[in-house]
């Protein structure tokens, strides 16, 4: 349970995060989106106590962190932007000495790391010095290291971030492996990961949120929600001019033999275009679909990078 | 409870990157390389024929003043350059903690580097018979005088994100105060400043009390004053980095 309450900070003048508040549950994953500079990583960082907020506090499972930091900071595990991880130690030392510090020590020590070297899929590197390690292994280091005790608030900054699809997609399966039994935050600018991850939304830009929804009511707002696509065998001016006149088209755009219908009224657009394609069987339409809208449309949008 | 732990955490996690990069090595060669040159043909230990460690001692403060601050340099610098320090402190550690840890290892380490020293004590109890009690004295003078050149190491390392910049620094504090009492500084400061300040200055120097544990002489006042001093650039790191933080 995380419940951020009107974060603020100001750097000097530079007023990058203007007033954050969210909450998330057990079970939910939050995509943090957000265009670079937006604020995504400022504001984990006061989340995760590492910078102190100018204003306004976070509270993780009822710690807060400015009061409480110590406990708070018990409660998440944090992976920060491009997993810093000492370089010059073997992945086993460094992972007994986060666990050290998480506090187990002797037996469960040896234990827990061992059981999170599994989890993470690291026994191949075990013995390794981490400076040498490659970047998708270095980054599931740093996971490791935030996995360990078991926290159940996970934060992550770019989980993904510079991994070849591979390594993405072992990233993605181990958080939906532990997504129902924890609140797990996770910042991108990859709108992808969302749709594959996130329960929910959350675009920040200029450092104030503008959008808070599911990936599915965020796509809604898309123009191209509830639009028909239709690929014909050969298209003729004859067909797009009988498309054009339906009434609940909005716009018509075509491109080649694919024409796209945006809609003035989704449902409707669907009978019609249906109705009309029945009408005409001599018009050989060789696909026909609804399109969800795109995220990345949405995005752009919401924080106004046409 | 949570103090003790995490302190020694990061205490034996510092000593373990010592250790697991060559850093240590090189140290540990070239100071002890350096310090026999240094006692046996300049201070010619042997040719003066006697049992005595004070040419030997005489060199700690100067091989320290380039040993410690590289070896202090990469404590703070090297977790910003890197970005380590934001895993480091969203652990449940507190700041104190870890300028602790990271200290303790780092005088543990060049306490170890001094200790290796031993065969020259061996060799002039071999030769005669020195002053156990100023031979003591002095180990524990050097020590001490090795945790507050480290002290000023960390409080600089905690300045910047640039190590030598940190060692430049930290040489210039620690050479400043190691000559603070020499009579060509003070000389400078008589001609136009009080005495108060003269005398001042020069009591804040190393030397004075560097050389009284060189006697033999332990007095808890020496003992007191590079305490203090290193309290008081350890809280000075502690400023540094909660202003870093907050900035």
């Amino acid at each position: 349970m995380l419940a951020v309450k009107n974060l603020k900070k100001a750097f000097g003048p530079l007023l990058a995060v203007r007033g954050v508040s969210f909450e998330a549950g057990k079970g939910e994953v939050l995509g943090f989106l957000g265009p670079n500079g937006a604020g995504k990583t400022t504001t984990m960082r006061m989340i995760t106590g590492f910078l102190p907020p100018t204003s306004g506090t976070a509270v993780i499972n009822g710690y807060d962190i400015g009061e409480s930091p110590r406990a708070a900071k018990k409660q998440i595990g944090y992976l920060p932007e491009n997993a810093p991880v000492y370089g010059e130690m073997i992945v086993g030392n460094y992972l007994a000495f986060i666990a050290e510090i998480r506090g187990f020590t002797g037996l469960a020590r040896n234990k827990k790391v061992d059981e999170t070297i599994e989890t993470c899929r690291l026994d191949k590197v075990k013995h390794q010095g981490i400076g040498t390690l490659s970047k998708g292994y270095r980054q599931r280091v740093c996971f490791a290291q935030a996995l360990l005790h078991d926290p159940p608030v996970l934060i992550m900054d770019e989980p993904t971030d510079g991994l070849d699809p591979n390594q993405k997609h072992l990233v993605r399966t181990m958080i939906r492996e532990m997504a129902a039994r924890k609140t797990i935050v996770i910042s991108t600018h990859i709108l992808e990961e969302v749709e594959a991850l996130c329960t929910r939304t959350i675009i920040i830009c200029n450092g104030a949120i503008v959008a808070n929804n599911s990936p599915a009511e965020l796509k809604a707002k898309s123009r191209l929600h509830g639009a028909i696509e239709a690929v014909f065998r050969s298209l003729n001016q004859d067909i797009l001019g009988k498309i054009k006149r339906l009434s609940s088209a909005a716009e018509v755009t075509a491109d080649g033999n694919t024409v796209t219908v945006l809609p003035r009224d989704a449902a409707m657009l669907f009978r019609e275009m249906t109705d009309l394609s029945r009408a005409n069987p001599d018009w050989a339409i060789t696909g026909l679909r609804t399109l969800e809208g795109r995220l990345d449309d949405v995005f752009r949008e919401l924080t106004g990078g046409r | 409870m949570d103090f003790i732990r995490n302190t020694k955490a990061i205490a034996r996690r510092e000593l373990v990157s010592y250790f697991e990069s060559p850093v240590a090595y090189v140290f540990m060669v070239v100071f002890l390389i350096l310090l026999g040159f240094m006692t046996f043909f300049i201070s010619h230990f042997y040719e003066i024929g006697q049992a005595d460690l004070r040419p030997f001692f005489f060199w700690h403060p100067w091989l320290f003043l380039i040993l410690v601050p590289a070896a202090a340099m990469r404590l703070w610098a090297e977790e910003r350059r890197s970005g380590t320090i934001e895993t480091l402190l969203t652990l449940p550690v507190s700041m104190t903690e870890a300028i602790l840890g990271k200290f303790l290892a780092a005088w543990i380490f060049i306490g170890l580097i001094i200790a290796l020293t031993f065969p020259i004590v061996l060799t002039a109890a071999y030769l005669g018979n020195p002053d156990k009690g100023a031979i003591i004295g002095g180990y524990l003078g050097s020590f001490l005088l090795a945790g507050t050149y480290l002290a000023i190491g960390m409080m600089t390392s905690a300045f910047t994100r640039n190590q030598v910049i940190s060692f430049v620094l930290a040489l210039m504090i620690c050479l400043f105060l190691l000559l603070a009492g020499w009579p060509p500084v003070t000389d400078l400061l008589v001609k136009w400043a009080p005495d108060w300040l003269v005398n001042g200055v020069a009591a804040l120097s190393f030397m004075p009390h560097y050389e009284a544990f060189q006697k033999g002489v332990i007095d808890s006042r020496d003992i007191a004053y590079y305490l203090s001093v290193m309290a008081f650039m350890l809280f000075g790191t502690y400023i540094v980095l909660e202003n870093r933080r907050s900035a």
